[in-house]
């Protein structure tokens, strides 16, 4: 069965990301003629020697005038064993909330180091916007080995110095690769300048790195989206309740308890389309029916009584703030928080996180864009929540200004 | 044991019916845009999928360019009969005759640009507030750029540089009077992933898809099918190919592929071998680098 593996990139013009990309998706037949003739053409008309693939990921106008990537470009390949989707993000202007905005749906995010250069501020920086979104795993990239001689032991420094590096982030699965993404060593097929190397490439690596656990399937949640009542002759009394299951496994017959109501009852079917499904479980869209009648509308969640969410109105929780203005205490906003909208106001913060040398900045009364900080908010109704670490759904929120509408921040629940 | 993930079809799946259905939660009056085409028909059977039991609590909009295929035409009133679905068609004619839009003149006059106009009319005469469309974010590099939910201004605008940033699957759908959303459920799909979808789960397509016996002229590169609307220049002669369409756009800009897929099977396997992109037949992208970004900004799907 072929899989979805979501991952992230980021990087600055010249470490080799858009080569990379390109090579992937070159290698894995993802580019068809006619684009590459379009990139060819561009290419000429510029007036460079080579083929540059980053347009083919640069789609504006605006972005192929200046040169740059100005937000988050999704590219797809696939291979005999899995899709993939990259969130390919820049590294330069506004690099936190694009990084953040693409981090937040990947299961992986590759991480690309010079190797003439070693570890450099954008490498904390990206590897700790990684860990802060609770990317599963995280693939490094050791590129441009073709400029250092294939050298082992220059390879051996930078991990050496990651690992020292990121012992202090929350990423458990992380391995490393020696890769030249132009000459393509190690991305798709094997290098042989490198046999000190014994283990896989690139394209091996994301074929099978284990994401089967990357959803929660323990705590049960099912934050209900809309309620189906189709009023019909044929389904008189049908009265189903959709959604997406944000976490554990749900079973026609199970005992479960409703939020914020606190109403017990069993599942009675669980369905969708014509198609009866047995086990629910993240991240399934499917309809549920329940044994009673009780009042439940969208934003409830359907959980199991013996594992709950928290039910509370202070939140903590790390924020990223998006907006060109800045926010201070007080501030008033739309919380959004799975499929239940309510008001909230930023009653603290607490610290304020250098991103490149991960100190915290205490006494700050201010937040601007692409700071993270941790901060207390209060909710006008209970939310039920979890924490972001156990699951990346129900532990997720988004603050909208009331004012212009605009997303100005996302918060990760602490 | 049991195994806790899902095929890749299957999470693109539920990833699109969590969308569709997050716009009938936040908006007041959402309608889907129909083609014709092979998305927005995955499109709808997606939606009849999300509220099943129920019908699908929004219309199709048709936007009628006059130069549909026929067989489009009858796929659609089959289609909307069979989901038991409301039809909202807006008349690119229409708005030709009322002086708002001008047809184009020459050889490759088509009436594609003009849909904006009479799409953004449709929107606001019937007050929508979320249009879903079938666009893939692979489609095209300016969709590479698109939303989920993407904001459009009071003048059907979209501002490619200035849009929401979109996290995790929180979609912020919150807009000012007068604005309205597009919405593109499927953003996430790749066209051998609908080709797949509309295998496994036995969606019928309009008989375009297949393998047929037509009569074509060749311009640019492209085979274009004999009608109405299509000038001959002088030199061009009419001839018979057996071909298929791997898009359905308006008749005298959708270019055929010569092939003899006759089943949904041959057809996966020709799309597998494809070296070019479906879009690569259609003159309506080739007019500028940016053609697609440039139609887009003024509020075309």
């Amino acid at each position: 069965m072929n899989q979805l593996l979501r991952f992230t990139t980021a990087g600055s013009v010249d470490d080799g990301k858009s080569t990379l990309i390109g090579r992937l998706l070159y290698d894995s037949k993802s580019i068809f003629e006619d684009q590459l003739e379009a990139v060819e053409a561009s290419s000429a008309k510029k007036g460079f020697d080579y083929v540059d693939l980053s347009l083919l990921t640069d789609g504006l106008k605006s972005e192929r005038e200046q040169g740059i990537t100005i937000d988050v470009a999704y590219r797809y390949f696939a291979t005999p064993k899995r899709k993939f989707i990259i969130a390919d993000t820049p590294g330069h202007i506004q690099y936190t909330r694009n990084m953040v905005t693409g981090a937040s749906t990947a299961n992986l995010a590759l991480i690309l180091i010079d190797a003439r250069k070693g570890l450099i501020e954008q490498t904390y920086r990206h590897s700790f916007i990684a860990s802060l979104l609770k990317i599963p795993h995280v693939i490094v990239c050791v590129n441009k080995m073709d400029l250092v001689n294939y050298d082992e032991q220059v390879f051996d420094k930078i991990v050496e110095d990651y690992k020292g590096f990121s012992s202090k982030l929350e990423v458990s699965d992380i391995q490393f690769v020696p890769i030249s993404a132009l000459l393509g060593d190690n991305v798709v097929n094997r290098s042989e300048k490198m046999n000190w190397y014994q283990g896989a490439t690139l394209l091996h690596m994301l074929e099978s790195v284990h994401i089967e656990s990357d959803y929660n399937h323990i705590d049960s949640r099912f934050p209900v989206q809309y309620v189906v009542r189709p009023q019909t002759r044929e389904h008189q009394d049908f009265r189903g309740y959709a959604g997406r299951v944000a976490g554990g496994i749900f079973r026609a017959g199970d005992d479960v308890l409703v939020l914020p109501s606190g109403f017990t009852t069993k599942i009675k079917s669980i369905q969708l389309g014509e198609e009866v499904i047995k086990e629910a479980f993240a991240p399934m869209s499917v309809v549920m029916t329940l044994d009673d009648e009780i009042d439940i509308s969208r934003g409830d969640v359907i959980c199991k009584p013996n594992n709950q969410p928290l039910v509370e109105q202070d939140i903590d929780m790390m924020l990223c703030w998006m907006n060109q203005r800045p926010v201070s205490f007080n501030s008033k906003f739309y919380v959004r928080h799975t499929t239940r909208e309510t008001r909230g106001i930023l009653k603290e913060i607490q610290y304020k996180l250098d991103i490149n040398s991960l100190q915290r900045i205490e006494g700050v009364d201010q937040l601007t864009m692409n700071d993270i900080a941790r901060v207390k908010i209060r909710t006008a109704q209970p939310l039920p929540f979890d924490s972001y670490r156990k699951n990346r759904i129900t532990g997720s929120v988004i603050l909208v200004d009331e004012g212009t509408n605009e997303t100005v921040a996302a918060g990760m629940i602490v | 044991m049991s195994q806790y993930y899902l095929s890749h079809l299957k999470e693109l799946e539920a990833e699109a019916i969590y969308v569709i259905r997050e716009v009938v939660a936040q908006f007041e009056k959402p309608a889907l845009l129909f083609s014709g085409g092979k998305d927005s028909i995955v499109l709808a059977y997606l939606s009849r999928k999300a509220f099943y039991p129920a019908r699908i609590p929004f219309p199709l909009v048709h936007i009628d360019t006059g130069h549909n295929f026929p067989e489009t035409m009858e796929y659609r009133d089959w289609l909307v009969n069979e989901l038991g679905v409301q039809l909202v068609v807006g008349s690119v004619q229409e708005s030709i005759d009322t002086g708002r839009a001008k047809e184009e003149t020459g050889y490759n006059a088509s009436r594609n640009a003009l849909q904006t106009v009479t799409l953004l009319d449709t929107i606001e005469k019937h007050k929508f507030d979320a249009a879903m469309g079938g666009a893939r974010r692979d489609e095209e590099k300016a969709r590479a750029k698109e939303r989920f939910f993407s904001h459009r201004d009071e003048f059907g605008q979209w501002d490619p540089k200035n849009q929401r940033p979109e996290l995790w699957n929180i979609f912020n759908g919150k807009k000012h009077m007068g604005e309205h959303f597009r919405v593109f459920p499927i953003s996430n799909w790749t066209e051998m992933d609908v080709w797949q979808y509309i295998y496994t789960e036995n969606i019928p397509i309009p008989k375009l898809y297949f393998s047929h016996e037509r009569e074509v002229i060749e311009r640019d590169g492209a085979l274009l099918s004999t009608s109405p609307w299509l000038k001959l220049k002088p030199n061009e002669v009419p001839v018979k190919k057996v071909v298929r369409f791997r898009t359905c756009g308006d008749m005298p800009i959708t270019g055929a592929v010569e092939s003899t897929a006759d089943t949904l099977e041959k057809i996966i396997e020709e799309v597998a071998a494809s070296r070019k992109t479906e879009r690569g037949t259609r003159a309506d992208d080739k007019r500028t680098e940016t053609a697609m970004e440039d139609r887009k900004k003024q509020g075309y799907f």
